[in-house]
């Protein structure tokens, strides 16, 4: 969450005025009936005023995945989802405002404390109401599209983006504004068939962000998202689709944070990126969701379609991810290196304590000539979680000189977790190259008792050496991510030894 | 004035009693050399003192400037000033030294209530050490101990007793792995950092350690506790006659 004061502040304001704009029917009846049928797909296309050709691409996807069963082959282990016990449409309710921060939950105070959010953001995180607050120009600027609850309330500096070119809106907003873009390249990365989650995904997302880079541009800025889950019972269904054009580079941030509570929550976002040629795309992700209690109860399901197409000759698509939250994580940034010459990244760190599950990994699809990618993976198991590396590097018959290096590391606290790497590797040509590294260790009561000697405390002492352990793939974070990043690591693992 | 004293301690570890009930008094400004045949208990002692978990203290008491030690989690024992210099400095991948180093220090200072140094201040500090130590900044730069040499992972630990002011060092077997060179640098470091306010512990298999750090008084361990003290001349006894004169006790 990187939170920036003018943005946070500029959210809050835009926030009041566009809900008065967008729904100004009852808000209690702005909630589609529970379960799924054509009726509710209809019935969300309706609330976002869609065009036609929108509700039938979603019938369509809802017909395909009533045909559709349930992958079982991750290696997570949940009770079964009762898809029509979910409501899959919530407009946000109206904040209820406090008058001062002392009527905010302590613990999520504290929370807020040791991410190192300073209390004024918090204020208008948690919505009580702003006082004139100093700006901090010293940060930099950072565009938020936040999405409270399904709905994308508020775009901001969206003028500044106008005069650079670049569309950044609400995903909703895009398929009425932008219909020929959106037309275009929904679904031509993640199709709507492609899987049972993005195909449910694709008849009911709510909202999301659309991002679109015209030829040449550099972004000016880092683009933003928060996502909250604030409505109980309500799943999650984000689509966001963000295409580089030509020559041009955009860095796209997104961060989450779900309140506590006891049901779980399902959550099946889509992220397509379309790179064209000399395009990058940088897509950082921090995800800290709900996980559950203490014993396992509660937290979030996230299953979650993420991948990028290097369309063009010479693109780039890199994907980095700390991934902390969740109950259950099923999710696979990949990258299609369909131009020549392109490349794809993924850097990941995904952290699991109590209960947690987690299977994630990528996909590094090489089908042109002289495609190059790199997997850097850490995985830090700690309580009694599962984490599960999974991985593809394919090169096809074409793809003559694909390269790829993986390095997969797992670091397990405790005894009572587990670490486990499922990479599979296929090369269908002869000259493609592809390496691959893999160390799984404990972390050592002689490391831990060494940093305790010197006067760290216990919990100092695992962020320490879980800090270092990750530390390749956090330089890979922007700034303010990374450093956000560092602390939700150490606080992710509170607890998690003696 | 008395500032540790171990008074009959009894350790087991794992339902086996490693220390009877070892008697051990340290004052400020001396130098002690624990010296004993393998097995004997030495590192042990380090080790309960320094409060790493594994060891049950069954009996006994052991006092840090007058206040129980063993009341007291490890850590807050490295902000009183104890410090244990390692036989076997641990590696830690990806935590630069110098970060580590402003941690540890930082964690110590705000632990004894007292203001943590800013980055500037730490810098200055970490570079004057560094230097009369003769350790290259860029050693500063890699991570903690890793790809260190014998001799490097030694002045590591040399440097923090210097960055970290403990009022008692122990420190565990320090001449092991190190060739007489490197042996020459680390002691002279030590000897450097000798003062009235300090106490050390130097334990030791060897005599040659103590030609370099010139102990006050000499401790003969075996099976579990001090058998013979004496003054600096008992190493060189032992190194003449050997432990086992001790081990039919």
């Amino acid at each position: 969450m990187p939170a920036v004061q003018e943005t946070v502040e500029r959210v809050k304001r835009i926030d009041v005025d566009q809900y008065r704009y967008g729904f100004e029917t009852l808000i209690e009846s702005d909630k589609a009936p529970k379960g799924l049928s054509e009726e509710t797909v209809k019935f969300i296309s309706e609330k976002k005023n869609e065009p036609a050709w929108m509700l039938q691409w979603r019938l369509e996807a809802y017909r395909r995945w009533l045909t559709m069963t349930e992958p079982t082959w991750a290696r997570v282990d949940y009770p079964k989802i009762d898809f029509q016990d979910l409501y899959y449409y919530a407009a946000p309710k109206p904040k209820k405002t406090v008058s001062s921060l002392d009527e905010i939950d302590p613990e999520i105070l504290k929370t807020y404390e040791k991410l190192g959010i300073p209390l004024r953001e918090v204020a208008m995180l948690e919505g009580v109401e702003p006082k004139v607050g100093e700006e901090d120009p010293a940060r930099r600027k950072i565009a938020v599209d936040a999405v409270f609850d399904s709905v994308s309330v508020a775009t901001t500096f969206k003028a500044e983006l106008k005069k650079a070119g670049v569309i950044f809106m609400p995903i909703s907003e895009a398929i009425r504004e932008h219909p020929e873009l959106v037309q275009k390249y929904l679904g031509s990365v993640v199709p709507t068939s492609d899987n049972f989650y993005a195909t449910l995904n694709s008849a009911v997302f709510s909202d999301g962000s659309f991002v679109y880079v015209p030829p040449g541009v550099r972004c000016p800025m880092e683009l933003s998202t928060y996502f909250r889950i604030n409505e109980r019972n309500t799943g999650q269904f984000e689509r966001t689709l963000i295409i580089a054009d030509k020559g041009s580079y955009v860095s796209y941030l997104e961060g989450c944070t779900a309140p506590q509570r006891d049901e779980n929550q399902l959550h099946a976002a889509v992220v397509e990126l379309v790179a064209l040629d000399d395009a990058e795309i940088k897509y950082s992700t921090v995800q800290n969701w709900y996980p559950g209690n203490s014993e396992g109860k509660g937290g979030i399901y996230n299953f979650v379609t993420k991948r990028g197409d290097c369309r063009g000759a010479n693109s780039k698509i890199s994907w980095t991810q700390v991934e902390t939250g969740s109950a259950i994580t099923w999710k696979y940034p990949s990258c299609i290196l369909r131009g020549d010459n392109s490349r794809g990244e993924f850097y990941s760190i995904a952290i699991s304590n109590g209960f947690q599950q987690v299977d994630s990994g990528t996909k590094m699809i090489h089908l042109g000539k002289n495609t190059s990618s790199r997997i850097i993976s850490k995985g830090i198991a700690a309580g009694k979680s599962q984490n599960t590396y999974r991985g593809l590097v394919t090169a096809h018959r074409k793809a003559t000189g694909a390269r790829n290096f993986t390095a997969c590391d797992s670091l397990l606290i405790g005894d009572k977790c587990g670490a486990h790497t499922v990479p599979y590797i296929e090369a269908k040509n002869s000259s493609a190259t592809f390496e691959h590294e893999a160390t799984t260790s404990k972390i050592s009561e002689d490391v831990l008792f060494y940093c305790i000697q010197r006067g760290l405390s216990q919990e100092e002492a695992v962020g320490l050496v879980v800090n270092g352990f990750v530390k390749d793939v956090l330089q890979q974070l922007p700034m303010e991510f990374a450093v956000e990043a560092q602390k939700l690591i150490s606080i992710s693992l509170e607890g998690s030894v003696g | 004035m008395a500032l540790l004293e171990v008074k009959d301690l009894k350790v087991r570890v794992e339902e086996r009693e490693i220390l009877h009930g070892l008697t051990l008094t340290v004052n400020e400004g001396e130098v002690h050399a624990i010296m004993g045949p393998n097995g004997s208990g030495k590192s042990t002692l380090s080790h309960v003192i320094a409060g790493k978990p594994g060891y049950e203290v069954t009996d006994g008491q052991i006092l840090f400037k007058g206040e129980d030690l063993l009341e007291m989690e490890p850590d807050e024992r490295a902000a009183k000033g104890v410090f244990l210099a390692f036989q076997y400095p641990v590696e830690i991948p990806g935590v630069a030294t110098m970060n580590f180093l402003r941690t540890a220090l930082n964690a110590q200072r705000k632990a004894r209530g007292e203001s943590e140094y800013s980055t500037p201040d730490f810098l200055k500090k970490v570079r004057e050490v560094s230097k009369s130590l003769n350790i290259p900044q860029d050693m500063l730069k890699r991570g903690v101990n890793v790809g260190f040499s014998g001799g490097e992972k030694k002045r590591n630990e040399v440097l923090q007793m210097a960055l970290f002011e403990p009022s008692l060092c122990i420190l565990d077997e320090m001449d092991s792995g190190l060739d007489i060179d490197a042996l020459r640098i680390a002691a002279d470091g030590v000897n450097a950092l000798r003062s009235p306010k300090r106490a050390m512990v130097v334990i030791t298999h060897y005599q040659r350690l103590l030609n370099y750090i010139v102990p006050d008084v000499v401790h003969v361990m075996s099976r579990g506790r001090v058998v013979k003290s004496g003054g600096k001349e008992l190493a060189l006894e032992l190194e003449a006659s050997g432990y086992a004169q001790f081990e039919a006790a």
